[in-house]
């Protein structure tokens, strides 16, 4: 177990430039995921770390020392891939015990250390079958025992989930959480899913065109968005126009053309330098429609009319035209959805809100 | 009307199909009928059936030379080049060479050029460099033209192997080589062996670059039989026609069958 550490590190290709410099820390132990949409330098820096790409420039430590010129297979690292990459020529036990026989483990300990793999990711009974005879998940399963089985410094996940299907993708995600902790291997898990790097991290790389655009716990990424991206990113956002008006130590006052005067708490405005404009960002979740003229205490109002409505089952998200403005809510449902068409009032607490400092 | 027109259609290219063939298909028939006949006459009608001319064969001092030179000249030419193929095939599939297609291509055209005209210039080229003739030529140039099929097959193969295969078996802990002998050698042996295959069949099957290239008294199989032949149709030669046939027909047919069992297994 070690932790992870890059240093300036740049990769060019040619002309184009996949990781702007980016320094990174991840923690011995930790769950870090880099998140963002695809071509955004995750998975450039997670082949990085694993020495399938050289940095153009900067340094790689893993445990502290440089590996930018210790080839893959001297690094002691177990990778899971998108697409498994088991061995289709061996058996499960034998594509588990593969990364086994390069290290120094004694033959008649290597059977039994195949077995603690295969109970740790409750395939026991899959030893002598080949990988083509398993289902997706399961073969992912086994390229995660086939990864940690080597005892490795870091465990580098490369979109493991992406090719499994909606439901199981639930299960492996609490499955693969659930290993983690049990093993407290250092583990760097790259997604393009927000609710995957939200489930599972103890901390989240926001990543956008080759630059880190946040790096926070996931209710500090989810709750207090460093930008316009992530806010969007992470679900809906809704972006609006302010000015602060004043900043201490207790919050900042905005004034919005919205909703006019709001108040934020001083954590949710610590992006805010002082007076001056500003940006406010309201989750659609946190955004909820109601009858019309409703004014409940603690929520800033605003009347507004509901110009599409996107019925999901158990939420229903809403299109509404506040002002000059089209605002998204995402609310549960109470009885019965708005009507489409219909006036109503929305709201929010402040506290829910957050401020940006302008681009 | 329509359907009567349709069914004398179907007939006709039948029929046609037909007679493709046994266009394609008899002379060998005849051929490998006639190394069974019993007659002196390599011709019909047979008088009965007799192993004679394959006795004949087996006894024959030049026939077996040449039987021994082409099968000699044809594994060598198939491990040259199938060593050369596989290397070829992972330099331009695995690693970024500048003018890969240009490479590839120009490794391809040795199928493209007329056999003649490869031999006349292989021939000419190795004259001016002032190298006699020898049975290292003609492997040489044997393996020029076998090494396009190697390519073709290995290469293909090679693709469909997925580079994050190997990856993990780096990350494992294997070395490039260990890699290599470990996963990827075993995934793309069956188009190896079909290389292979291909490279011996061809090799053991060619007259025409063989007869320029073969130093005197070197004979393969081909160009003895072309030999014999300038003197008398010997039935002699259809029993050697017989047993080329089951040669160059069998030991594909094995390959392929072993290659598709091995790829079951292996799942690909």
């Amino acid at each position: 177990m070690s932790s992870v550490t890059l240093k300036n590190i740049v990769k060019r290709f040619g002309s184009f430039t996949a990781v702007h410099q980016t320094d990174l820390e991840i923690p011995e132990g930790a769950f870090v995921t880099l998140l963002g949409p695809s071509g955004c330098g995750k998975t450039t820096n997670l082949r990085m770390i694993a020495g399938l790409l050289d940095p153009t420039e900067g340094e790689i430590l893993i445990g502290g020392k440089r590996v930018n010129d210790v080839p893959i297979h001297k690094r002691n690292l177990g990778i899971v891939f998108q697409n498994y990459a088991l061995f289709p020529h061996k058996t499960v036990a034998d594509n588990i015990a593969f990364g086994l026989k390069y290290r120094d483990v004694p033959k008649d300990q290597i059977a039994g250390k195949v077995q603690d793999a295969l109970d740790l990711v409750q395939l026991p009974d899959v030893g002598s079958r080949y990988p083509k005879e398993l289902s997706g998940g399961q073969q992912q399963r086994i390229a995660l025992a086939r990864a940690i089985v080597i005892e490795p410094d870091v465990l580098l996940l490369d979109e493991p989930l992406s090719a499994l299907d909606a439901n199981l993708r639930e299960d492996m995600r609490v499955e693969l959480k659930r290993i983690q902790d049990q093993i407290g291997v250092t583990t760097l898990f790259v997604t393009h899913d927000q609710s995957e790097a939200l489930a599972m991290s103890d901390q989240i790389v926001v990543m956008s065109a080759g630059r880190v655009e946040q790096v926070g716990a996931p209710e500090e990424v989810y709750n207090n968005p460093a930008s316009e991206f992530v806010a969007n990113f992470l679900g809906a956002s809704n972006v609006i126009d302010a000015e602060c008006r004043a900043k201490n130590a207790e919050g900042a006052q905005l004034d919005t053309p919205l909703f006019g005067k709001v108040t934020l708490p001083a954590e949710k405005s610590v992006r805010l330098s002082g007076a001056g404009p500003a940006k406010l960002v309201l989750r659609a979740e946190k955004l909820q429609v109601m009858e019309e003229g409703a004014a409940p205490e603690g929520l800033i109002t605003a009347p507004a009319t509901i110009e599409t409505v996107d019925y999901q089952g158990q939420t229903v998200r809403y299109f509404v035209r506040v002002g000059d403005a089209q605002l998204q809510a995402l609310n549960m449902i109470d009885e019965r959805p708005f009507e489409k068409g219909s006036a109503a009032t929305v709201g929010f607490r402040p506290q829910d809100g957050s401020a940006l400092a302008p681009a | 009307m329509a359907a009567r027109d349709s069914s004398l259609g179907w007939h006709l290219i039948r029929g046609y199909a037909m007679a493709v063939y046994l266009f394609m298909f008899l002379p060998i028939i005849v051929v490998v009928l006639l190394s069974f006949n019993a007659s002196q006459f390599g011709s019909f009608p047979m008088t009965g059936f007799s192993f004679r001319w394959f006795g004949e064969l087996w006894n024959n001092e030049a026939i077996l030379r040449a039987f021994r030179t082409s099968l000699v000249l044809g594994l060598l030419t198939a491990l040259i080049s199938t060593t050369l193929g596989v290397l070829a095939s992972l330099a331009l599939v695995r690693y970024k060479v500048p003018g890969a297609n240009t490479i590839s291509t120009i490794l391809i055209a040795p199928i493209l050029v007329p056999e003649v005209v490869l031999a006349v210039a292989l021939l000419l080229f190795l004259n001016f460099l002032g190298v006699p003739k020898s049975f290292g030529l003609l492997l040489f140039g044997h393996v020029i033209f076998t090494l396009p099929f190697v390519i073709l097959v290995v290469q293909a193969r090679l693709v469909a192997i997925r580079r994050d295969i190997e990856e993990a078996a780096l990350s494992l802990g294997a070395s490039p080589v260990q890699t290599f002998f470990q996963v990827t050698l075993p995934l793309m042996l069956p188009a190896v062996m079909a290389g292979a295959l291909f490279a011996f069949t061809i090799s053991f099957d060619d007259i025409t670059g063989t007869l320029f290239w073969k130093p005197g008294g070197v004979e393969t199989v081909p160009t003895q039989i072309f030999a014999m032949l300038r003197n008398s149709i010997s039935p002699e030669i259809n029993a050697l026609g017989t047993v080329m046939i089951v040669m160059t027909v069998g030991l594909p047919l094995v390959g392929a069958a072993i290659a598709r069992q091995m790829s079951k297994k292996s799942g690909l």
